[in-house]
């Protein structure tokens, strides 16, 4: 760093290179800033979203008088719901988070072997090269709502039996609640599991 | 072509649609030329001069211009460290969350500061509605401190023999509020109509349809985000960052989020070819960039859209790619693809968990910080390649037997020790970082077995990754790593002083020295740098500099992951 040391000697002479020149605007500006970004700018958008979707508290559906955040997932195990993809946080939505597993972990790979089976166990007709591997990985926030339309599809057989429901009836809740890429071009189709199970227990 | 390749495409687009127009937009805000925006911001613009006490004609020097940042980031250093240690009995804590370890505190301070944004908390629980205002606070001002030292650069670059290269404070103050606060403005009105929380209340309760009761954060969520993205930063509110469905909740958010990420970096290229009226220059620059960011981007996500071999070997299907760490309302490639962008620009947002991506593109999001200057930071990105430029200038001088000169000035020895020194200090902080923490975990691997999440290689890697987003002020994490204990608090927070200040230093010294100098106007015996050979040359120098010093390290992380997994 001795190049550096050149400069520190005409630093000391230089009037406006002491502290005092720059300190006090420094506070002053700083603490304008903090009015501004963080008080007028905040204040604004929380105004406009008295706007948004349930004025910016979460998009809500409500069933039977009771709240439900639609983007976030919920814990499903009963056999006749469809289930939502694995948690590394079991679905808290106060502390969201993913496993961290890099991809060879043997530890992760045992894991996610012992999801295969299980799901094999509950879903009988289903052959193991049919699981879409989304079913069995935990998402990126443990809030991941949705599945592919290929996960809604494996779990009708057991969804059927449990409701003594047609596999018609319940393909045909996939089919209403599918939702295309964006503008029908960009991005992965999928459906909601939440907008699923709401839709399975209009059924009954 | 599928439709997740289709985003993808779609989003690159909309970022050179924009960025081009918004170049020129900076351009004029630099160069003090009118707008059609100035009728809101000149009187805006008044009361922060007033109030701060500032002459915002004063000519600085370039010595002026390091001085005012440093004194302005050692006041918010200190506000930061009070307002992160005391949040618990302050107001706007609605959920009750505790006040930061000073450890903790250090290492968010700084991280916030240096626009660095790593996060060794997690939103929810870590931080009280008024710590979050505080950091957004550090969003907006840090990233408009980086661009108004950029832009004293840029006028050091100018065709005249100067000692002032403007006023730092007026740069400061028109890059916040005509840039980043008109484009926050929209990006956060865009998120929050699609479902992204904006509310000073706590956390919300509710009974699932199957009987469990489930509590759901919320917050000022909006517009945190929206500068989140913008300014390079990349602290999220929640935990997992832009993975959560509240922070993202849908594909054009998405877009939105990922755009942002790009826009001013890529802006800023072209606002420089406005300033300097040297079109050509801007767009040979901004070749070398997109060759290089193109050449990550790909790899990436080829690999993460064919899946995790381990798991094809399981036998079950991976139509959607690599799953583990994603979420399916983005699929694989445009997880892969924000993961290049948010790591060639020192953003580190994710949309994805990086710890869980497949080797290859674990190695190109380290490449991208390890090289730093793929578009890079919000005008830091320009000055890290400015020192490639410096770098190659010399080189192919050398080479071509040709005084080596950038732009009319002569680059001395001087400049080449500081543009050397300050190429070196990436690879010096990193490996050296790294090689401590290794050697302490080898020391003693049970003591500080909550460190890794991962054996073996990947292991390595995630003491890799961590230094080298602290190094390139990125803030993405492989966040298996068991970060927030004091060891990682305290060294990553010095690799970000150091970081982030030293390489703003180095190239604004070249700048104002070079500026100083006598303009020689272009002659035959000049070397072009607007040429595309001289854009192959600072490819080759950038090249040679990231590979020869990072090779060694990712062979033993995500190049031996990768062939031990074959």
């Amino acid at each position: 760093m001795s190049i550096f040391a050149n400069y520190i000697t005409p630093l000391k002479n230089n009037k406006y290179l002491v502290m005092k020149e720059n300190i006090i605007p420094a506070i002053r500006l700083t603490v304008f800033c903090a009015v501004f970004f963080s008080g007028i700018y905040t204040l604004s958008i929380l105004g406009i979203a008295q706007l948004a979707p349930n004025q910016g508290k979460g998009e809500i559906v409500t069933v039977n008088g009771k709240n439900h955040h639609i983007n976030v997932a919920q814990k499903f195990t009963e056999n006749k719901y469809f289930w939502s993809r694995p948690s590394a946080v079991d679905y808290n939505a106060a502390g969201s988070g993913g496993s961290n597993k890099g991809p060879n972990n043997p530890e992760y790979l045992k894991e996610v072997e012992t999801r295969i089976e299980a799901f094999l166990y509950k879903n009988p007709s289903v052959k193991r090269s049919e699981i879409p591997s989304e079913l069995v990985t935990a998402s990126g926030s443990g809030l991941d709502p949705n599945i592919s339309i290929i996960g809604a599809k494996v779990q009708i057989e057991r969804i059927a039996n449990s409701r003594n429901l047609s596999e018609e009836k319940i393909a045909e809740v996939i089919k209403n609640n599918t939702e295309r890429p964006l503008f029908g071009m960009f991005g992965p189709a999928k459906v909601n599991v939440l907008r699923l199970n709401i839709a399975l227990d209009k059924l009954n | 072509m599928n439709s997740e390749i289709l985003g993808i495409i779609v989003m690159y687009g909309l970022v050179m649609l924009l960025a081009i127009p918004l170049g020129r937009y900076i351009g004029k805000i630099f160069n003090y030329e009118s707008t059609w925006l100035d009728k809101i911001f000149n009187p805006i613009d008044k009361i922060f001069f007033k109030i701060g006490g500032i002459d915002p004609s004063k000519e600085m020097n370039w010595k002026q211009h390091l001085f005012a940042l440093l004194t302005i980031n050692v006041v918010w250093f200190i506000i930061s460290l009070l307002v992160l240690t005391n949040m618990a009995w302050l107001p706007f804590n609605p959920d009750g969350n505790p006040s930061m370890s000073g450890d903790l505190a250090f290492n968010t301070t700084v991280s916030f500061i240096t626009n660095t944004n790593l996060q060794h908390y997690s939103g929810e629980s870590g931080l009280s509605y008024l710590g979050q205002l505080t950091l957004m606070l550090w969003q907006f001002i840090s990233a408009g401190c980086g661009m108004a030292i950029c832009a004293a650069v840029f006028m050091a670059m100018k065709e005249k023999t100067s000692a002032t290269l403007g006023n730092f404070y007026s740069f400061f103050v028109r890059s916040c509020t005509r840039v980043l606060l008109p484009l926050s403005f929209i990006v956060a009105i865009i998120l929050v109509m699609n479902g992204t929380p904006m509310t000073f209340e706590g956390k919300d309760t509710i009974t699932t349809l199957e009987g469990n009761e489930q509590n759901v954060s919320r917050g000022p969520v909006a517009a945190f985000v929206a500068i989140k993205q913008l300014g390079t930063n990349g602290g999220g509110f929640y935990g997992p960052n832009s993975a959560n469905p509240m922070e993202n909740p849908n594909y054009l958010t998405n877009i939105v989020e990922n755009a942002s990420i790009f826009l001013i970096p890529i802006a800023m290229v072209f606002a420089l070819g406005f300033i300097l009226k040297r079109k050509k220059l801007s767009w040979t620059i901004y070749s070398v960039m997109t060759l290089g960011f193109l050449m990550l981007l790909i790899p990436a996500v080829i690999s993460e859209v064919n899946g995790n071999p381990a798991i094809s070997n399981m036998g079950i299907a991976q139509n959607m790619g690599s799953m583990e760490g994603k979420e399916v309302r983005f699929g694989a490639a445009a997880s892969a693809n924000w993961a290049t962008y948010t790591t060639v620009t020192s953003n580190g947002s994710v949309n994805a968990m990086h710890d869980s991506m497949t080797p290859i593109a674990g190695m190109t999001t380290l490449l991208g910080m390890m090289i730093n200057c793929f578009y890079g930071g919000v005008g830091v990105g320009f000055l890290n390649f400015y020192i490639f430029i410096i770098l190659g200038v010399f080189i192919s001088g050398l080479m071509v037997g040709r005084t080596p000169e950038f732009l009319g000035k002569k680059i001395e020895a001087k400049e080449m020790k500081i543009a050397m020194t300050i190429a070196l200090l990436h690879p010096f902080l990193i490996l050296v970082g790294t090689a401590l923490a290794s050697h302490l975990y080898a020391g003693n691997p049970e003591a500080l077995s909550g460190w890794l999440a991962n054996p073996g290689y990947h292991g390595f890697s995630e003491m890799l990754y961590e230094f080298t987003s602290s190094s390139a002020n990125n803030g993405s994490g492989f966040e298996g790593l068991g970060d927030n204990t004091p060891f990682w608090n305290i060294a990553t927070g010095i690799v970000m002083l150091f970081a982030r200040y030293l390489p703003i230093i180095g190239p604004v010294a070249i700048a104002g020295m070079l500026a100083q100098k006598q303009y020689i106007p272009e002659s035959n015996g000049t070397l072009k740098t607007d040429t595309s050979t001289f854009g192959l040359m600072v490819f080759a120098v950038i090249f040679i500099v990231a590979a020869l010093s990072f090779f060694p390290a990712l062979t033993l992380g995500p190049i031996a992951e990768y062939f031990s997994a074959q």
